[in-house]
């Protein structure tokens, strides 16, 4: 295929191959979203989060290495494009295929740091096809440096479409079949730039790399995902008698359905150890391997469903008989299930997923007993605070049982996902859906020691003063047992009477009671023993006027999450972490809340591989020849860095509040992903006639200008506007989105080649250089910009942006600076 | 008289250890020496780490009868050979089918927690390589013991015979529901993942016995949950920590 390639026809009327470009980028990008299912799914998110930032590093990689070899690449220019093009293509696959074979667990780096060994060969193999796309982009930049705007704005459109094709493809086939067709696409663009190019033979080489194409996605169809061993889903199939019935693929998540013939699963976590009844038979859903949820049997003996009766969250249907119920995350129905058995009237169930919907409505209808068709059931395929927010409809009571597995919550795991779930802006909004007396129910992982439940509690106590409630400890009930806890909130105040059925609920299933009204220390603290009662402690401290020493003094991070730092799982707090590796092999391991620390260990190697790649080429080039003068490249490097920095950092500050905007973080994500880089590519396009008349100064001044005035424009106009707007259909929210990103991303999209076009005139060799800086940028923005957000919101994220644009405009390399100094020598 | 007996047993059972190991590869004696060497380097680290927690676990010390039990039983004999290099190392390692062998720190803990007797019987759901059941074995009269995946469960009764365990009865199956004709038991190890605590269980339990569950992932255990039957059959449910740490820096007035 190369051969091919060594025949250019032309080299002075060669066109700029811009569709090329656009599908070579779209591609990657498409591969990027869909490397990150893939991990998500055989390993887990953070550890998905890490691989793939430290992957992308191949860009700078390729930065460095064009930089050092473009007089070699440039003098044949259409054999290196067209290599790199196949090579991303096949590497696509092929890496992903090999790292598979690299058995890897995450837990094991931190008993073993050898193990890591493995985690830098999976980097060093997934950084391969990123660099091999970067590297032809980097070439094509430099062989037509006059139009690389256009070029820029090709790059940028292919991959906003690259996000929405790769959505698209995830919800036709399965994950490992998306990635064959995304080798595939990156092939096709290598079929496209030999007409674009116009080389000799074209047609024959065209019908060869269809033919490879058809291969690739040929081997993705017979390959497996090959799951780690330990996520739940491998850990389930190991047991004789299971059989993995059905596997559906959406961009929310894999479901894998497995059936047990031989040993009932008996899934009911939580239960009492006075419970004597077995579970009903179930089915098991996972969700990307994890995040079990079971559809039960709705046909068994009455005694089966006793169980529903035994848990922390069967509390409220022991104080009132609610009529109007609502359950946030219905899953495979159990909670749907609780409140039929309970004799509720009304039940609207939330969830996400319409295809786990559609399984317990089809599949498994008459194994539910038609659970979800049945009278006064109400299923709704959307995102839950959404719902809630958009709706007028009031509950009695509002269920949301445990969403996520043991396993990731308790490691600390989560830490980095945004949860607008259990921030206090969400119970807020959740308390005004209730009924006057109406209970909020939230149930949590008992965790040691006490994380989840405490910041629930403290999240529930800023709620309901932020709702005027002058004693909130009045409204609040807590309950915990040997491994779950279910936080009750009422909308009025809790009547002895009901205190009384609290203590009888609790005294009947060995649960202890951590909170109610006028609870006193010796009622807590009975049958699940802790070396003290810190619940009721903490409770009463959180109430009192000890809070703030208390969050202080605490050593986990137990600050209530908003909407402005929505972390609810992230309890890390730096000055334990001495205390805690000093523990280390003394059964401290487990303390470390090690999903922030990944998240650290993430960028001080994406720094420690930055720099390196940024400098490595600056000293051999050094020996080379003093082409460049050392100002000139400084302000090549601080330009580069603060507008890679900058880009994200606005890119993912605006996402967060879109997300809250259009609920489903699926759209959220779409939309505005795919808005930002196509309407940056307009940009970038437009930048062009900037570049044309020598206006780049100007250019990028206005752009700078722009950006920060409609940045701080929106910091203050979106939260009323979305407010007003909450309740319209969402196709009319996302063509809101879409208008308000416009703008926005469009100014973003000039800086970057208006700047390239200079050094395409100044210095041609700096080009595939400042590529790299952007690219090694890029990496640490993304990861920077959520460690910015978890730890001082993310309005600082993006005021954090507006400066390093001002420092890119103040630094943007001088016209004929350099051809002035190279005169002086 | 007893102890020469013992003596001459151990001897023996040393003897045999070795010819199993070299039937199955060469083996030097130096090898072994240096196996030694490690495990009671080991247990010297466990012991000195336990020293504080155990204050903490509400115990005034380690029962030195099972750190005792964690010097006899070779760990490097439980691992897959790939392992071997680091069995005597204080972590959890893969045993492969996605299952593992707990840190023998958290062994100890675990193992002292349930307070063997040399006439108690003890059941374990879970065998996985068969090591917790052999450190029991040590300790007590009999261990029954219950393995869900099969391939696991031959290959620990297997090994468990060669090593000469007779007191260690294994079986491959559901331990939901127990071993109730070996039963009652004095305590009770669930090693194994359960969303909740099979209440068949706690029904196998003798009065005054107790059952531990460590909670947490294969690689890190989060913390134990001990259960302990009273004389009049109520229950007490402990939830430990297995590290000395206090959630709270100071003491507020």
């Amino acid at each position: 295929m190369i051969d091919a390639c060594m025949d250019p026809t032309s080299s002075e009327g060669e066109r700029l191959p811009i569709i090329t470009i656009a599908l070579v980028s779209a591609a990657a990008l498409a591969y990027e979203v869909l490397l990150m299912r893939l991990f998500s799914i055989v390993q887990w998110h953070h550890f998905a989060y890490m691989v793939i930032s430290l992957a992308l590093l191949g860009y700078g990689v390729s930065g460095s290495f064009v930089s050092l070899t473009q007089q070699w690449l440039l003098a044949r220019y259409t054999s290196a494009f067209c290599a790199n093009l196949g090579l991303f293509g096949l590497t696509s696959v092929a890496s992903y295929l090999l790292v598979q074979q690299v058995p890897f667990n995450p837990e094991t780096v931190l008993w073993d740091w050898h193990e890591s060994l493995r985690l830098l060969l999976i980097y060093l193999l997934l950084a391969v096809p990123f660099f091999f796309a970067a590297n032809a982009i980097a070439l094509t930049f430099i062989r037509f440096r006059g139009q690389i705007a256009h070029a820029y704005a090709a790059d940028l459109l292919g991959a906003g479409l690259g996000s929405l094709s790769v959505i698209g493809l995830l919800t036709l086939v399965l994950p490992l079949s998306a990635l064959g067709l995304v080798g595939a696409l990156g092939l096709m663009s290598l079929l496209v730039s030999t007409w674009e190019l116009r080389l000799a033979r074209r047609a024959l080489w065209s019908v060869l790399t269809v033919a490879v194409a058809s291969a690739l996605v040929l081997v993705t169809q017979q390959a497996r995902l090959e799951l780690s061993p330990y996520k739940e889903l491998s850990q389930l199939l190991r047991i004789a008698g299971t059989d993995l019935v059905t596997e559906i693929s959406s961009p929310l998540g894999l479901l894998s359905v497995v059936e047990s013939k031989q040993i009932p699963l008996r899934h009911a976590p939580g239960l009492s150890l006075m419970a004597h009844h077995e579970p009903p038979a179930q089915v098991a859903v996972f969700s990307d391997g994890g995040g079990m949820t079971v559809i039960n049997d709705g046909n068994a003996e009455p005694a089966s469903y006793h169980h529903l009766d035994q848990i922390t969250w069967a509390l409220p249907y022991h104080l009132f008989s609610p009529q109007k119920v609502l359950v946030l995350g219905a899953g495979g129905g159990t909670e749907v299930l609780q409140a039929r058995l309970q004799g509720v009237a009304e039940i609207d169930a939330v969830e996400i997923n319409p295809q786990l919907i559609e399984l317990v409505r089809g599949r498994y209808g008459e194994f539910s007993g038609h659970l979800y068709d049945q009278p006064g059931v109400h299923l709704h395929a959307v995102e839950a605070r959404g719902f809630v927010a958009t709706g007028a409809k009031r509950y009695d009571l509002i269920q949301l049982p445990l969403l996520d597995s043991f396993a990731t919550s308790s490691a600390g795991l989560y830490a980095l996902n945004e949860s607008y779930l259990y921030t206090v802006e969400a119970l807020t909004t959740f308390l005004d859906h209730l009924t006057p007396g109406g209970y909020l129910a939230i149930s949590r992982w008992i965790n040691l020691p006490p994380r989840d439940a405490l910041k629930l509690f403290a999240t529930a106590v800023a709620a309901l003063e932020q709702t005027g409630v002058a004693d909130p400890g009045r409204h609040l009930i807590l309950i915990r047992g040997w491994q779950t806890s279910t936080l009750m909130v009422k909308n009025g105040a809790v009547t002895p009477e009901e205190v009384e059925a609290v203590r009888q609920f609790a005294a009947a299933r060995a649960f202890d009671v951590s909170w109610f009204p006028g609870i006193r220390e010796q009622e807590t603290n009975r049958y699940n023993l802790l070396d003290e009662a810190h619940y009721y402690r903490a409770a009463r401290a959180l109430l009192g006027p000890d809070r703030r020493w208390y969050l202080v003094e605490y050593k986990f991070n137990l600050t209530p999450a908003t909407d402005a730092k929505p972390y609810f799982f992230q309890f890390f707090k730096w000055e334990t972490l001495p205390e805690i590796l000093a523990l280390r092999t003394r059964g401290g391991m487990p303390l470390l809340e090690w999903g922030y620390l990944v998240l650290v260990a993430t960028l001080l190697q994406a720094l420690f591989v930055s720099v390196v790649l940024i400098l490595l080429p600056l000293v051999v080039l050094k020996r080379r020849a003093a082409q460049q003068n050392a100002t000139h490249k400084r302000r090549v490097l601080v330009y580069f860095t603060a507008i890679g920095l900058a880009f994200l950092f606005i890119e993912i500050g605006f996402i967060q509040r879109f997300i809250l905007f259009l609920h489903h973080p699926l759209y959220a994500t779409a939309a505005v992903l795919t808005g930002f880089l196509v309407f940056a590519g307009l940009g970038s396009a437009y930048a062009r006639h900037l570049a044309q008349v020598d206006r780049h100064r100007v250019g990028v001044g206005v752009a700078v200008l722009g950006i920060a005035l409609v940045s701080v424009i929106y910091l203050f106009l979106l939260g009323p506007l979305f407010a007003h707007l909450m309740a319209w259909p969402i196709a009319a929210k996302i063509t809101v989105t879409l208008l308000l990103i416009l703008p926005l991303a469009f100014c973003m999209g000039m800086p970057f080649p208006l700047a390239l076009d200079l050094l395409g005139r100044d210095a041609p060799s700096l080009i595939a250089w400042a590529w790299g800086v952007n690219g090694c940028a890029s990496v640490i923005s993304a990861v920077l910009a959520t460690l910015l957000a978890i730890q001082f919101g993310v309005h600082t994220v993006i005021l954090a942006a507006l400066a390093l644009y001002l420092l890119a405009a103040l630094s943007l390399p001088h016209r004929g600076l350099h051809r002035a100094n190279q005169l002086r020598h | 008289m007893a102890t020469l007996l013992e003596h001459a047993l151990d001897r023996r059972n040393f003897a045999f250890i070795f010819m199993m190991m070299t039937a199955c590869r060469p083996a030097f004696a130096s090898e072994i020496d240096d196996y030694a060497q490690h495990r009671a380097a080991l247990i010297e680290e466990i012991t000195a780490d336990v020293r504080a927690t155990a204050s903490y676990l509400g115990r005034r010390a380690l029962d030195p009868r099972v750190l005792a039990a964690l010097g006899e039983v070779p760990r490097h004999e439980y691992v897959p050979p790939r392992e071997r290099f680091r069995a005597y190392r204080n972590q959890p390692l893969p045993i492969g089918h996605g299952q593992t062998i707990s840190q023998p720190y958290m062994v100890a803990v675990m193992t002292d927690l349930l307070d063997p007797q040399s006439d108690d019987r003890v059941l374990e759901v879970g065998t996985g390589s068969g090591y917790q059941a052999a450190v029991l074995a040590e300790l007590v009269k009999e261990v029954y013991t219950i393995e869900i995946i099969e391939p696991l469960g031959r290959a620990a009764e297997q090994r468990l015979q060669a090593l000469g365990y007779t007191n260690v009865t294994t079986r491959i199956g559901d331990g939901y529901y127990g071993w109730s004709d070996k039963g009652p038991y004095d305590s009770i190890v669930v090693t194994a993942a359960a969303s909740h605590i099979p209440p068949p269980l706690l029904e196998q339990l003798k009065p005054g016995g107790r059952m531990i569950i460590p909670v947490g992932s294969h690689f890190l255990t989060q913390h134990l949950v001990l259960i302990t039957k009273n004389r009049d059959g109520t229950l007490q449910t402990r939830q430990l920590l297995p590290v000395r740490f206090v959630p709270l820096t100071g003491k507020h007035d």
